[in-house]
C-alpha cells in the first residue's frame, strides 16, 4: 500500500476515483438529510444515465461539448495556464457555427468542416486575447480570461439580436448541409439527440496528446508548464508558447460550441446568463487528471450525471441540483488531494506494520 | 430635458446600482490582501442573497420593516461560515485557490436553489413584502442642486457601502491589523518570522470576504431583487471583482470603480430616456465595466498591480 501512494502514476488515477466516490457519498447524505431516498435517488440517476439505449445517447451527447471544453482546460494547464475563460470563448465558436450555417449554401462536405472550422477559429481568436496580454503586458490571464467571458456573453446575444434572429429568443436554424445531427446515430440510440460531435470529441483528444506528447511543439509547451524560468534559460520563447497555448486551448473550446450550434441544437439563444458548460470544463479536467483519456472518462460521469438529473427529479423528487451540489464537492476533493494523499498515506503506514 | 434632470436620474440609479458591488468588491480587497484569490466570490455573494431573502421572508411577520436589515445581519454570518470552505480548502489543504473558488460557486448555486426547491416547492422564493427603501435624507435632499441628484431616491444601504470603503481603507492602511493583513498578502515569510500568524491572518482575510460579499448579495436581494430566484445573482460577483482589480486592490479605488460600474449598469437600463446615451447601443455600455478592467490590467489606464504574494499557498520553511 505504501509503495503504491508513493507511485504518482497509481495517485493520478486514484485521487479522482477516491474523490468521485466521496462526492457520491456526500451527495447521499444531502439527500438524506433532506428527507429523501438516496439509493432510490442513485437508482433512477444511473438509470437515467445508462438505463436505455436513449439515455445512453443522450449521456454521450451532453459528453461531447463537456469533453472538449475539458480538453480545451487541460491543454491550457499543462503550459500553466488556467483558461477559465473556456465559457466565453464556446460561446463565440457556438456563434460563429451558427453564423456559417446559417449564411453559407454549401455542399454538406465543405459545408460541416468549414462551419467547425470557424467556430474552432473563433474560439483560438477570443482566447488568444488573454494569452497575448500574458505574454506581453504580465497580465493575469484568470482575471482577463472572466472579463472576455462576459463580453463574449452581452456580445453574442446583441448580435445574435442584430443580425441573425429569428424572433422567440433564439437565432436562426443552421442550414441541414452544416447540421452535424445524424439520423443513423438517432436511430441506434432510439431517436436521443446523439449526433457525429463525438467523432470529433475523441478526434480531439487524439490531438491533445499527440500535440503534447509526440511533437516537439508539445514537449515547449509543458516544459513551459513546469518552469518557465528554465525554459526561458534553455532558449525557449516563453511568450510566444503562452499564445500558443491559449490559442489551441480556445479552439478546442470553440470546437464545444460547434457541438451545441451545429449538433444538439441547431441554433443559438440569446443568452442572458452563462450555459455552465465552460467551467464543467474545469471539473472535467480536473476529474480526468488531465490527460486525454481522464478526461473523456470524466466528461461521460459528468454528462451522464447532467442528463439523468432532470429523471431523478421525476422519479424521486431530489432536485436536480444536487448534481451541481456532487459536482461541486468532487472538485473539493480533487483539489483537495493533499488531504486524500495524507489519509491514504497514513492508512499505508498503519498497514505496513 | 436638462442636464441636471439627466443627473438627477442618472446618479440615484448609479448609487442604487453600486452598493452590493461596493460590499462586495471591498470584501475581495481584505482577502486578496491577505494573499488568497476569492473567484468564490459570486458564490458567496449569491448564497448571501438566498439568506436574505429566506431570512426576510421568515421574519417579516414578525419584525415587519426591519426584517430585511436582520436579514443583511444573517447572511453576513452565514456567508462568513460558508466561505469557511474556501478557506479550509485553499488555505489548510493548499488547493489551487481559483479552482476552490471556482467550487465554491458551483456549491453556492447547486445548494441555495436545493434548499430553495425544499423549502417552497418551486424553484424561486415569494416577493418580499418589505424591502429596503429608497429614501430622500431629510434636510440634504432640500440642499439646491445637489440634494436632488445625491440625497433623493436612494437606499441608506448605499450611503453605508460608501462609508464602509472609508472605514475600510483606514482599517487595512492605518491599523496593525491592516498592516498584518497586507504583509501576509506580500511576503508570508517574513510577515512569519516577524511572528505574525500567516495561517489565522489568511482565515480572517477569507471570512471578512465572505461576510462582506453576503451583505452584498443580500443588499442586492433585498433593495434590488426582491425575491431569489437561480438567475438572482448572475455576474454581480465578478463584476466586483473587476471592480477590485480595476480600484487596484485599494478600498476607495474599489469604491470608486464600483460605483463607475453602478453607473455604467444603470445607463444601460435608464439611458432610454436620456438624450444622446440613448444613441449608444447597450451593449457597448453593458461590457464597458469588463473591457475597461481589461485595459486597466494591461497598464493603459494606470498599471494594476496585484498583492505579491497573491495565489501562492505559505509553506512554513520553504524559500
Amino acid at each position: 500500500m505504501n509503495k503504491l501512494v508513493k507511485n504518482e502514476r497509481v495517485m493520478m488515477i486514484l485521487i479522482p476515483v477516491v474523490s468521485a466516490i466521496l462526492g457520491l457519498i456526500a451527495g447521499a447524505v444531502i439527500m438524506l438529510l433532506g428527507g429523501y431516498d438516496p439509493m432510490l435517488g442513485y437508482q433512477s440517476l444511473f438509470d437515467g444515465m445508462f438505463g436505455t439505449p436513449k439515455a445512453i445517447g443522450e449521456t454521450i451527447r451532453a459528453m461531447t461539448p463537456l469533453a472538449l471544453a475539458g480538453i480545451a482546460v487541460a491543454f491550457a494547464y499543462k503550459t500553466g495556464l488556467f483558461n477559465i475563460g473556456v465559457e466565453g470563448q464556446l460561446l463565440v465558436g457556438w456563434l460563429a457555427s451558427v453564423w456559417v450555417g446559417y449564411a453559407f449554401d454549401l455542399p454538406a462536405v465543405i459545408h460541416i468542416p468549414l462551419a467547425v472550422l470557424a467556430a474552432a477559429a473563433a474560439g483560438a481568436v477570443w482566447a488568444f486575447i488573454p494569452g497575448f496580454l500574458k505574454a506581453k503586458f504580465h497580465v493575469h490571464e484568470v482575471i482577463v480570461s472572466i472579463m472576455m467571458n462576459y463580453i463574449a456573453l452581452y456580445t453574442t446575444s446583441s448580435l445574435i439580436r442584430t443580425y441573425l434572429y429569428a424572433g422567440n429568443e433564439k437565432s436562426y436554424d443552421i442550414k441541414e448541409s452544416a447540421s452535424l445531427a445524424s439520423s443513423f446515430l438517432a436511430q441506434l440510440t432510439d431517436n436521443s439527440r446523439l449526433h457525429y460531435g463525438i467523432l470529433i470529441t475523441i478526434a480531439a483528444a487524439i490531438v491533445m496528446w499527440f500535440i503534447l506528447n509526440k511533437t516537439a511543439k508539445g514537449f515547449e509547451l509543458r516544459a513551459v508548464g513546469f518552469n518557465q524560468h528554465a525554459s526561458q534559460y534553455a532558449g525557449i520563447n516563453v511568450g510566444r508558447n503562452i499564445v500558443l497555448s491559449m490559442a489551441i486551448s480556445g479552439a478546442f473550446a470553440g470546437l464545444a460550441g460547434a457541438m451545441e450550434g451545429l449538433g444538439t441544437f441547431q441554433y443559438m439563444g440569446t443568452f442572458t446568463a452563462f450555459t455552465g458548460t465552460g467551467f464543467d470544463g474545469i471539473a472535467v479536467a480536473l476529474l480526468g487528471a488531465n490527460s486525454a483519456i481522464g478526461i473523456l472518462l470524466a466528461s461521460f460521469f459528468f454528462g451522464g450525471l447532467q442528463t439523468a438529473a432532470p429523471q431523478m427529479n421525476f422519479m424521486t423528487g431530489v432536485p436536480s441540483e444536487l448534481i451541481q451540489i456532487v459536482i461541486a464537492l468532487i472538485i473539493f476533493f480533487v483539489a483537495s488531494s493533499y488531504l486524500i494523499r495524507w489519509v491514504l498515506g497514513r492508512a499505508g503506514k498503519g498497514g505496513a506494520k | 430635458m436638462n442636464f441636471l434632470e439627466v443627473l438627477a436620474i442618472i446618479i440615484p440609479a448609479a448609487l442604487y446600482s453600486a452598493a452590493p458591488l461596493i460590499f462586495t468588491a471591498l470584501g475581495g480587497i481584505f482577502s486578496e490582501r491577505s494573499g488568497v484569490v476569492n473567484i468564490g466570490l459570486e458564490g458567496l455573494m449569491m448564497f448571501g442573497a438566498f439568506t436574505g431573502i429566506v431570512s426576510t421572508l421568515l421574519l417579516q411577520d414578525s419584525l415587519g420593516a426591519w426584517a430585511p436589515w436582520v436579514a443583511i445581519v444573517i447572511a453576513a454570518v452565514v456567508c462568513a461560515v460558508f466561505s469557511l470552505i474556501h478557506a479550509v480548502a485553499s488555505i489548510t489543504l493548499k488547493a489551487d485557490q481559483t479552482v476552490s473558488g471556482v467550487a465554491l460557486n458551483f456549491l453556492a448555486a447547486g445548494l441555495s436553489i436545493f434548499l430553495i426547491k425544499k423549502i417552497f416547492g418551486k424553484g424561486q422564493t415569494d416577493f418580499i413584502q418589505f424591502r429596503i427603501d429608497k429614501v430622500s435624507i431629510p434636510g440634504l435632499s432640500d440642499i439646491p442642486v445637489i440634494g436632488k441628484i445625491l440625497f433623493s431616491n436612494v437606499p441608506i444601504t448605499s450611503y453605508i457601502a460608501i462609508a464602509l470603503a472609508f472605514a475600510v481603507w483606514y482599517i487595512i492602511y492605518k491599523t496593525p491589523f491592516g498592516l498584518r493583513l497586507r504583509s501576509v498578502g506580500e511576503h508570508p515569510m517574513a510577515a512569519d518570522t516577524m511572528g505574525i500568524k500567516v495561517v489565522r491572518m489568511r482565515y480572517v482575510g477569507v471570512m471578512i470576504s465572505g461576510m462582506l460579499a453576503g451583505i452584498g448579495g443580500a443588499v442586492y436581494a433585498t433593495s434590488i431583487a426582491t425575491n431569489f430566484a437561480a438567475g438572482t445573482i448572475a455576474g454581480q460577483g465578478f463584476l466586483a471583482i473587476a471592480a477590485m482589480i480595476f480600484g487596484k486592490w485599494h478600498p476607495i479605488g474599489a469604491l470608486g470603480a464600483a460605483m463607475f460600474f453602478g453607473l455604467a449598469q444603470s445607463l444601460s437600463i435608464t439611458g432610454a430616456q436620456i438624450p444622446v446615451i440613448q444613441d449608444i447601443p447597450s451593449v457597448l455600455l453593458t461590457i464597458a465595466p469588463y473591457v475597461l478592467t481589461i485595459l486597466a490590467l494591461t497598464g493603459f489606464v494606470g498599471r494594476a498591480e496585484a498583492p505579491k504574494a497573491l495565489g501562492v499557498p505559505y509553506e512554513k520553511g520553504r524559500r
